[in-house]
């Protein structure tokens, strides 16, 4: 199996503070991991140091065997790893379509035409080509979500990162989004989530990472991670969050 | 009858009305080309503010803080009577041109900043994270949301760059003023200055009246894209 994603010895600073120390993790292709852990644990950071959102200071991260690192190839490798945000951060001076259109045609260098094509079968698979002329004001939170998922997909990237992407979100409108994620995720789609979704972790992870301070903890697969964690911590967080 | 008579004596009028409207379109040529360049080399001062090495940020903020800071008709006079000092010698419009867009391109860099400012860093985020390139976030992404946002205070700008064009009569430029005033030494009446005020008036209210519009339709049309 090869891997889309290589972490290494990674530590991050902000000034003095470390935020995460000595990651090292690997994402196969086709892989699910979901990333869980409290508040303040390093999992956005962590995730936003693998397209370089974030700088991180020592050790290395690798997509598809390019260490990510400023310079003229830094472009190239965000085009294979697609970001969904908490917020959504949809365009919203351009249409759906032209949301989900815009960086195949001025990255991809496709044909305008073509890109619109595609968008409006990545709409369609998310349940949203009704909505293709509207404004994302226009739009629910969860329909939001679903558009800045296919504008993600658009690049077909080799991995896609979820940072919360439900959080946001009012309760009645998490599940269209999860059942997006979860087709994605069917559809061999290389994902790493960050979530407090367990119910989605149970289900469709391939594999768990739980972190605290800035560190990787335990993974396991979701049947022994919930079920027989390891760590002392990884209990008392799951007691926590289980039973709430 | 007298009153009449002085400010507003149709047949002076008459006389100056051709050579006031030739300067109606000097001072029109003036301000557009004034504000085209003010607004052009303020978003490119603006980018080099905001992005550019750090030198180059440097240069930048102090250029735009002393543009700001001269009274524009000490730089016109400046740039008229003593640049032909180191052989820099320039027509009355180009001199005027060039006072009036130096130092209306340091307002817009400031505008163009402040509008920039204020668009969201997921925006960026997002748009960085599709592997788009400066110049395309910029142009597709920023640029098109900090236009609307920086549309009321630009509009402003642009009058006052329209205004100050009637400092230029300062150095001979045949504008509308300057050929008000002629007319007004010629006929010994101020009737011509009376029309001039009239034609900037007519000049520029309905732009200031679109401004209030548009902070108006702002106000109320809430985010609406
Ligand atoms: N820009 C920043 N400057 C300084 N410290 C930061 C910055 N961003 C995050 N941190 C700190 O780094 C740590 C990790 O933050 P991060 O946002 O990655 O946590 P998280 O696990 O995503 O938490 P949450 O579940 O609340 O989103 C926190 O202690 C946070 O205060
Ligand atoms: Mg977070």
């Amino acid at each position: 199996m090869s891997n889309v994603i290589e972490i290494e010895h990674m530590n991050k600073f902000y000034g003095q503070f470390q935020a995460l120390s000595d990651i090292n993790m690997t994402v196969e292709q086709g892989e699910v991991v979901v990333i869980l852990g409290p508040s303040g644990s390093g999992k956005s950071t962590l995730i936003r140091c693998i397209n370089l959102l974030e700088a991180y200071q020592d050790g290395d991260v690798r997509v598809a065997d390019q260490r990510v690192e400023n310079g003229p190839k830094l472009a190239g490798i965000r085009c294979e790893v697609g970001m969904v945000f908490q917020n959504f951060n949809l365009y919203p001076h351009l249409t759906v379509l032209a949301n989900v259109a815009l960086a195949p045609v001025r990255v991809r260098g496709m044909s305008r035409r073509d890109a619109q094509v595609r968008a409006r079968a990545l709409l369609e698979k998310v349940g949203m080509a009704a909505h293709a002329d509207k404004y994302p004001s226009q739009l629910s939170g969860g329909q939001q979500q679903r558009v800045a998922i296919a504008r993600t997909m658009a690049m077909e990237p080799r991995v896609i990162l979820f940072d919360e992407p439900t959080s946001a979100l009012d309760p009645e409108m998490v599940g269209e989004v999860l059942d997006v994620m979860q087709s994605l995720a069917r559809s061999g789609v290389t994902m790493i989530v960050v979530t407090h979704e367990m119910g989605f972790a149970r289900k469709v992870a391939d594999r768990v990472i739980f972190m605290e301070n800035g560190r990787i903890i335990e993974q396991n697969n979701p049947q022994d991670f919930f079920t027989a964690p390891q760590e002392p911590r990884t209990q008392a967080f799951l007691q926590a969050i289980l039973h709430h | 009858m007298e009153l009449l008579d002085t400010f507003f004596n149709w047949d002076v009028f008459v006389d100056a009305f051709p050579l006031m409207l030739r300067g109606l379109g000097v001072t029109v040529l003036l301000g557009v080309v004034s504000i085209i360049l003010g607004l052009v080399g303020g978003l490119l001062l603006a980018m080099l503010r905001l992005y550019g090495y750090a030198p180059i940020r440097w240069f930048s903020r102090a250029y735009i803080d002393v543009m700001r800071s001269i009274p524009l008709l000490v730089l016109l006079v400046l740039i008229y009577y003593a640049l032909p000092f180191v052989g820099i010698r320039l027509s009355s419009f180009a001199a005027a041109a060039a006072a009036l867009s130096l130092v209306s391109c340091a307002y817009s860099a400031e505008i163009f900043r402040s509008g920039i400012e204020a668009i969201p860093r997921g925006q960026f985020e997002a748009s960085a994270s599709q592997g788009m390139s400066f110049f395309n976030t910029m142009r597709d992404v920023i640029l098109p949301q900090a236009m609307r946002i920086v549309m009321p205070p630009m509009t402003s700008n642009c009058i006052n760059v329209m205004k100050d064009t009637a400092l230029a009569s300062v150095v001979a430029m045949p504008d509308l003023l300057k050929q008000a005033t002629q007319a007004q030494a010629l006929s010994a009446n101020p009737t011509p200055l009376v029309g001039a005020a009239v034609m900037y008036l007519l000049l520029l209210l309905p732009m200031v009246q679109l401004v209030s519009w548009v902070e108006r339709r702002n106000a109320a049309g809430g985010k609406r894209a």
